[in-house]
C-alpha cells in the first residue's frame, strides 16, 4: 500500500465511526493536532486547580471545604486522565510540563482571571465548569481510543462541579443584599471570560475544520458557545441575578438567545500571556513543580534501594 | 533527572467482574502506583481490587498485521448457534 491508500483507510474509518487507537497508523498531523489538543486541555485541569485551591482554607463551612477539595482534587484527576491519553500518542509527561511552564505551551485563558470573593467560586463552578461541560459532552465521541475514554470519565465527574457552583450562586441569591450582590458581581466579571472559552469565532478558527474531518471537534466554537448561552440564561434568570450583557435577548423565531459582540482583543491578550493572572499562575506552577523536585527524586532513588531486596509485592494471580 | 515508570491500571470494579483497564500513570515503584491509581481512578468507590504493571512489559499484536490474525475466525458461521436449524415447535434448544 502506498501513503495515499492509508490515509484514505484512515479517513474512511473516521467516516465509518471506527476509533483510532494507539498502534494504529495515523497521519502526523492527526497525532500533532491531538497531542496539542489533549495537552492544552490537560494543562488547563492542572492551572485550574489554582483560582479555587486558593479558597479551600477559606471555605464558609464544612460543607463547601470538603466540596471544594473533592472538586479540586478532580481536576488533577482529570489532568492526570489526559496527560496519559496524550503520552499514548508518544509525547513525553516532562516535556509537556517543560513546555506549559515556558509557556510555548497554552491552556484555557479564563484561569488568568482572578477569584476574588467566596462567590467566585459558585461562578466558576457554574459558568466554567458549565462551558467545560459543553465542550468536553461531544468529545466523549472523539475518534481518538484514549482521549474519548479519558472525557467519558471526566465528564461523569465534572457533573457535581457545576451543580455545587450552582447550589453555592442560589444560596447567596437567596441571602441577603450583600451575598446576591456578590453572586452579582461573580457573574458581572466571570459572563464575558466564560464566553470566551469556547474559543476565537468560527469565521478565525485556524484548527477548526481540519479537526472536524477528523472526528476530534463535532461542532464548531460558535455551535457550542450558543448552546452555552441557551442554558444559562434561564438559570440566571432563575437566580434572579442579570447577564451583563444589554444585548441578550430571546429570539422567538430562531428559539435561541442572541447576546452581544465579545471583546475579541481581550481575548487575545489574555491568551498571549497578558491577563489579570498569568504571570502568577506560571509561578505558582513553576514553584510546585520545582520545590518537588527533590520528593520526586527521592522516591526514585527508595524504589531503586528497594528492588534489590526482595519486594513485598503482592502477586495479583 | 530520570522520570517516574508508567505503569498501567487495572481496575476491577466488584467481586464478580474482570479488571479491566483504567489508564495509566506515573510512579516511583509498583506499590506507589497502587495508592495513587487509588487517588487517580477510585475516588468514587469504583474499585475492589487493583492490578498495576509496567506498561513496557505490556506486550501487544501488531495492528498492521490484524487481517492476518484475526482472518481465521472470519468465516466460520458454524460457530454460532444461529448457523443451524431448528425445526418449529421445538423448544429449549
Amino acid at each position: 500500500m502506498n501513503v495515499i491508500d492509508i490515509e484514505t483507510g484512515f479517513q474512511e474509518k473516521i467516516d465509518k465511526e471506527i476509533r483510532i487507537e494507539p498502534r494504529d497508523w495515523m497521519p502526523d498531523n492527526y497525532r500533532q493536532t491531538l497531542i496539542r489538543q489533549i495537552g492544552q486541555h490537560a494543562h488547563s485541569e492542572i492551572v485550574g486547580m489554582l483560582p479555587e485551591g486558593n479558597w479551600i482554607t477559606r471555605a464558609p463551612s464544612l460543607k463547601r471545604k470538603v466540596a471544594l477539595l473533592a472538586k479540586v482534587q478532580d481536576e488533577a484527576g482529570h489532568g492526570l486522565y489526559l496527560y496519559s491519553a496524550a503520552e499514548t500518542l508518544g509525547a513525553d509527561r516532562d516535556q509537556m510540563v517543560e513546555e506549559l511552564h515556558s509557556g510555548k505551551a497554552k491552556y484555557s485563558s479564563i484561569f488568568n482571571y482572578p477569584a476574588l470573593t467566596w462567590a467566585d467560586m459558585g461562578a466558576i463552578g457554574w459558568l466554567v465548569d458549565g462551558a467545560a461541560i459543553q465542550n468536553q459532552i461531544p468529545l466523549c465521541r472523539c475518534s481518538y481510543g484514549p482521549y474519548g475514554r479519558a472525557m467519558v470519565r471526566i465528564c461523569k465527574e465534572e457533573s457535581f462541579h457545576q451543580r455545587q457552583g450552582f447550589e453555592i450562586m442560589h444560596v447567596l441569591c437567596t441571602g441577603t443584599p450583600v451575598q446576591k450582590a456578590l453572586a452579582q458581581d461573580a457573574l458581572n466579571r466571570f459572563w464575558w471570560p466564560s464566553l470566551m472559552m469556547f474559543g476565537p469565532p468560527d469565521s478565525e478558527s485556524t484548527h477548526s475544520e481540519q479537526s472536524k474531518k477528523w472526528g476530534i471537534k463535532r461542532f464548531s466554537n460558535d455551535e457550542l458557545r450558543q448552546r452555552f448561552v441557551d442554558m444559562i440564561a434561564p438559570q440566571a434568570d432563575h437566580l434572579g441575578i442579570t447577564i451583563p450583557d444589554p444585548d441578550l435577548k430571546w429570539n422567538e423565531e430562531e428559539q435561541h438567545y442572541e447576546y452581544g459582540a465579545i471583546d475579541w482583543v481581550e481575548f487575545w491578550q489574555v491568551v498571549k500571556g497578558n491577563g489579570p493572572c498569568n504571570k502568577e499562575r506560571m509561578e505558582a506552577r513553576v514553584k510546585a513543580w520545582e520545590d518537588g523536585a527533590w520528593v520526586r527524586e527521592a522516591a526514585l532513588a527508595y524504589s531503586e534501594k528497594n528492588s534489590n531486596h526482595s519486594m513485598s509485592k503482592s502477586k495479583a494471580i | 533527572m530520570k522520570s517516574w515508570p508508567l505503569y498501567e491500571v487495572f481496575i476491577r470494579s466488584k467481586a464478580g467482574l474482570h479488571h479491566k483497564h483504567a489508564g495509566s500513570l506515573h510512579a516511583a515503584d509498583a506499590q506507589m502506583a497502587i495508592e495513587n491509581a487509588r487517588d487517580v481512578y477510585c475516588r468514587r468507590n469504583e474499585g475492589a481490587s487493583i492490578w498495576v504493571v509496567l506498561s513496557s512489559d505490556i506486550i501487544a499484536n501488531n495492528p498492521q498485521e490484524n487481517e492476518e490474525l484475526f482472518d481465521p475466525a472470519e468465516d466460520k458461521i458454524y460457530r454460532h448457534p444461529t448457523f443451524y436449524h431448528v425445526p418449529e415447535g421445538v423448544k429449549h434448544l
